[in-house]
């Protein structure tokens, strides 16, 4: 009786519990370990693939394209982060006010974020079209000759930015607005019985309780900006004479178009060793300006 | 399916007030209606002007000043690709593709989930845990393997090898977990007591209760595959399995100059996600808050 069901018991868990777990291994699991161990192999996919041990990573270091598209990616990082979430707090703390009409300015800010990005870039390499586009055209009614934006290399990257910060400011507002939701009202109440004006307020009330949820924003604005690929594909393909070549997109090239299935993988855990070495980095600096209560 | 989170619908209604003075309120308010419509503006024309050079003839499109609206306004560019271009069939292959994804997610997802959540077994804890630390690695890491993957398989240019390895979801999995775990016991067990067995607790209780759960899943995976570009640009060379975005950018490369053309394929592209998170929108704000453990 005991023996049937216990049984019964590993039934249902297996058809529960399988789909998933061999799903997972099949796509996911397995596929991270052989990334690992692809990492130690040069492999065509024509010929059989040579085991080189760490000439990879050797190789990678004496890779000026590598270097590039690092000090390019965190060039987008050094521009993207810090303005998306500025631009974002300031949006949250004015729609988080009673206005009129504060759900169609929401919902204006949040539809960039929903839209697939390869519309949204495409949408703007025509907006900064040099001769044709819009931005040009608004920058000469202020008089400014504006430059050759995405055909030119030093304007490439700040057009890359100012689109993925205009499709991510809705993304991190949702977030400060969750978290200006939580900051008790009493606070400001008593503020504002002391005499304090708005901007104290800012920078003494709302500033440190939101800093748990700039942590947040902050780690995962960096995490993803870490992994910018589709606007800088559609946009620019890495160029002009390769301004714009970031990590995914070397990442790309080598397993897509140069067949380097084991240079592509070394590529790939040195973004992964990246984004985990500044996550890191990022918990263990929090409790410097972040304050729990 | 209408009952979301409590505390994300609190994000969309409530707002603060303040006591103060009339006039400097006018001014207040004015200053901050002036910087607001601003804003909006640069959120709100690259929209319209991609939704107003998709409605041009092909001889207004590259003109300066700019034609902003568009002047004779006409449907030829959405006639021209869907005549020249397989868009209604990559609109399909969009839908299809998003829609069995999510399918299946929800499905593996909250069978692993109730797995995780209701029933006790050896390695339970070992086993979660493997799961969370799969977030951590960017899909960058697995793409490779798994393009090798579907070459063995032969399941490049497949339905297959579009849809199956984003079925699989380990963030789905916690995110459902979480919400199962907050089900009370009591329910299951006086059904245990009328000998239900595990599959009629779980699709008559638990998924049920779970349903604002399921729901932001949901929407955050349609989206995720609706929008995604860089697994499809891998495992789909033929113009007939393309998805949208791999479409667009396909359609790009093929006519450079005709924007009309290209930004109808857009238009296209986004309507129907815009749509979505106008009759969901709780759950969008849900997932977005969520987001932060999916590496």
């Amino acid at each position: 009786m005991a023996g049937e069901k216990g049984l019964s018991k590993l039934y249902w868990l297996a058809i529960f519990l399988l789909p998933s777990l061999v799903g997972l291994s099949i796509f996911t699991i397995i596929p991270v370990l052989s990334s690992l161990a692809l990492t130690m192999y040069e492999w065509d996919l024509l010929t059989s693939p040579q085991f080189v041990g760490l000439a990879n990573f050797n190789r990678l270091i004496h890779d000026g394209g590598f270097w590039e598209a690092l000090a390019h990616t965190l060039y987008f990082i050094v521009g993207y982060v810090p303005l998306v979430m500025i631009i974002a707090l300031g949006v949250a703390v004015i729609l988080n006010q009673r206005l009129k009409g504060v759900l169609f300015f929401r919902t204006a800010f949040f539809v960039p974020v929903v839209s697939a990005w390869v519309a949204v870039a495409l949408m703007w390499k025509w907006i900064f079209n040099p001769k044709f586009g819009i931005f040009n055209y608004f920058l000469g009614l202020l008089n400014i000759q504006g430059p050759a934006w995405l055909f030119d290399p030093q304007w490439a990257m700040p057009a890359i930015i100012i689109a993925s910060v205009w499709k991510d400011i809705g993304f991190v507002m949702v977030m400060f607005l969750a978290g200006l939701q939580g900051i008790p009202g009493d606070y400001y109440e008593a503020a504002a019985i002391d005499g304090a004006n708005g901007w104290q307020r800012f920078f003494r009330i709302t500033l440190p309780l939101l800093s748990p949820t700039t942590f947040f924003a902050l780690i995962i604005s960096l995490i993803n900006s870490f992994q910018v690929f589709d606007q800088v594909w559609i946009m620019t393909g890495g160029g002009p004479g390769g301004a714009t070549s970031v990590l995914v997109e070397r990442i790309v090239k080598n397993a897509f178009s140069y067949s380097r299935m084991g240079y592509a993988s070394a590529l790939s855990w040195v973004l992964f060793l990246l984004v985990f070495t500044a996550t890191i980095v990022q918990m263990r600096i929090q409790r410097y300006w972040v304050t729990y209560d | 399916m209408t009952e979301a989170p409590a505390g994300v619908q609190t994000i969309f209604a409530r707002a603060r007030t303040r006591p103060m003075s009339s006039l400097v309120t006018v001014i207040r308010q004015g200053l901050l209606y002036a910087i607001l419509v601003v804003s909006a503006l640069f959120m709100i024309v690259p929209f319209l002007w991609m939704l107003s050079t998709s409605l041009k003839a092909d001889q207004y499109v590259l003109t300066m000043p700019p034609q902003f609206f568009p002047k004779p306004l006409t449907l030829r560019s959405y006639a021209k690709l869907a005549e020249l271009f397989p868009i209604v069939r990559m609109f399909f292959n969009s839908l299809l593709v998003a829609t069995l994804t999510t399918l299946g997610q929800l499905l593996t997802c909250s069978m692993a989930a109730y797995a995780f959540a209701r029933m006790k077994f050896k390695g339970r804890e070992v086993l979660f845990l493997v799961y969370l630390a799969t977030l951590m690695i960017p899909f960058q890491v697995t793409i490779t393997p798994l393009f090798i993957l579907m070459r063995c398989l032969g399941w490049i240019n497949t339905y297959q090898g579009l849809i199956l390895p984003g079925v699989f979801s380990a963030f789905g999995t916690f995110l459902l977990r979480q919400s199962f775990a907050t089900i009370p016991r009591e329910l299951e067990e006086a059904a245990f007591m009328d000998g239900a067995s595990h599959f009629t607790v779980y699709w008559r209780i638990i998924l049920p209760l779970a349903k604002p759960a399921l729901a932001t899943l949901g929407v955050f995976s349609f989206m995720g595959s609706w929008n995604s570009f860089l697994w499809p640009l891998f495992v789909v060379r033929d113009v007939q399995l393309m998805t949208l975005p791999v479409g667009l950018a396909t359609l790009h490369g093929q006519w450079l100059t005709e924007w009309n053309l290209v930004m109808a394929g857009t238009v296209i592209t986004v309507l129907p996600m815009v749509a979505v998170y106008l009759l969901a929108q709780q759950y969008f704000v849900q997932g977005v808050l969520l987001s932060g453990i999916k590496g």
